[in-house]
């Protein structure tokens, strides 16, 4: 007797219904993390769907065979109708995971979203250093408040999940944040080495640990997940400079996950728009389905099909399905290429050297997540 | 040493009651004609026999009862049953997916 994760093979052939739908609520958020996975032109509120767009989206979404949704942003609690969308979410059947700095909840929420039918809480962790951490955010008072959510959600028996991410202004306090982990009741914790799109691409140089750093941490999490088993669940996501294989980025693309941004774009990955060329259709024009069997974007570089050598022939190719098509765009200039993370990329070599070097410089500045002045000010007309 | 109040490690014995917390759903999918399990960012998809211990996890029977359950059931030897029964259980719980 087994009990597999992933996706059931007997329904992967053709295009199998999507798990995971990640709804990003609002791009406005009071936190300004430099590695935030929003693009840089973050939308404006007065572009953001309505509740009603949201709860119809979500009963697509729950017939269209979507298991998990995770309620993100920006920060999704500066939506005043959450309790709203979280109450459908429990009506339609989809697991909800609520993904949130914590820095605006009052207990009285947070036990009406439980109350709704929120099945999990997810909380950001900058680090354990309280002034390295509200540095971080760029919010004065955050961890202390963060904290002090994190215990409110365990008071309320609130399955709770912390999200570290990791990298060099950070990566010393591992030991410190795992501690906590446990002290506070969170029966999971994300060890999240910094993805560079978006923002944290900007920050790259500020952000990028070395190697040993990296293999030093991996090295802690093993440890540590032997210590605390059954206690605390680890999950480690590895910083892909210094891999050799690339990640099989969203579970490949348009296989298991789509995003819908604040405005109701859906794409196959939330750093997809910054591959040109890609047209994406909005849950106000079409149905769910019909957008995730038939969408441009989601055809563009789903299966294997629009392979280059080395990904063509390659014998992982449905097992990292390519790796990540916007790195391999940011890095190669061509979306289609092989993610440069893999070491059959004639990429790589240029791919880790500039992590090394990086790495081996004293850290920049931050460039703050903010709307910037391309775009209009993401909390206009709030 | 663990603190007062750090959570222990949960361990599957024949007297444990097994049941699933309050963040794990089990249910049937319509779109894909087969038995999930929902936990935070995981979803695990049980094969048949594995589905009759969860189903048979309700905090009521304890883990020998399970066992002896699915030993009528199948006209097999239970100390059998109860050695996967709970090496089963116990994977689960060292998964976050399980209480007892």
């Amino acid at each position: 007797m087994s009990v597999e994760a992933g996706i059931d093979r007997k329904v992967a052939s053709a295009t199998p219904p999507p798990l995971g739908l990640l709804a990003e609520l609002t791009h406005r958020c009071p936190l300004q993390c430099p590695y935030c996975s929003n693009p840089l032109a973050l939308e404006r509120a007065n572009r953001e769907l309505s509740s009603e767009v949201w709860c119809d989206v979500l009963a697509q979404a729950a017939d269209l065979g979507v298991l998990q949704l995770h309620l993100s942003g920006g920060e999704p609690t500066v939506r005043r109708d959450l309790e709203q969308i979280v109450a459908q979410a429990a009506r339609v059947g989809l697991y909800s995971n609520l993904i949130t700095a914590g820095v605006l909840l009052t207990r009285q929420r947070l036990e009406e979203l439980a109350a709704r039918g929120l099945d999990h809480l997810q909380i950001s962790l900058q680090d354990t250093e309280i002034a390295n951490a509200d540095r971080i955010a760029h919010y004065a008072g955050g961890h202390a408040k963060k904290l002090e959510v994190a215990r409110w959600a365990t008071a309320l028996k609130l399955p709770l999940t912390l999200n570290a991410p990791i990298h060099r202004q950070n990566i010393a306090s591992l030991p410190a944040i795992i501690e906590l982990a446990v002290e506070l009741g969170a029966r999971r914790l994300e060890v999240a080495h910094v993805q560079y799109y978006g923002w944290a691409l900007q920050n790259r140089q500020a952000l990028m640990p070395s190697r040993a750093q990296v293999l030093a941490s991996a090295e802690l999490v093993d440890a540590a997940r032997a210590r605390l088993k059954g206690v605390l669940v680890i999950d480690f996501v590895v910083p892909d400079y210094y891999a050799r294989r690339p990640k099989p980025c969203m579970g490949g693309w348009g296989r298991g996950i789509i995003t819908i941004t604040p405005s109701g774009n859906v794409l196959p990955c939330h750093a997809a728009q910054t591959i040109d060329g890609l047209s994406f259709d909005n849950v106000r024009d079409l149905s769910l389905r019909r957008i995730w069997q038939a969408s441009p974007a989601f055809q563009a570089f789903r299966g294997t099909d629009w392979m280059r050598e080395p990904c063509r022939s390659c014998e992982f190719r449905e097992r990292d399905w390519g790796g990540c098509r916007c790195q391999a765009l940011a890095f190669t200039g061509a979306a289609a290429n092989a993610d440069p993370a893999c070491d059959k990329s004639p990429y790589h070599a240029a791919f880790t050297e500039t992590a090394v070097a990086e790495a081996g410089q004293p850290a920049a500045a931050f460039t703050y997540r903010r709307p910037q002045a391309a775009t209009a000010p993401a909390d206009e007309g709030a | 040493m663990s603190k007062v109040g750090t959570p222990e490690r949960i361990v599957i014995v024949p007297g444990s009651v097994p049941a699933l917390p309050r963040h794990v759903k089990l249910r049937h999918d319509a779109a894909r004609n087969c038995w999930m399990l929902l936990a935070p960012e995981r979803v695990f998809t049980p094969d048949p026999i594995a589905l009759e211990v969860l189903q048979l996890c309700d905090g009521e029977r304890n883990v020998d009862a399970i066992a002896e359950a699915l030993a009528a059931r199948y006209a097999a030897p239970k100390a059998r049953i109860l050695s996967d029964v709970t090496s089963m259980l116990q994977d689960l719980a060292d998964k976050g997916v399980m209480s007892a």
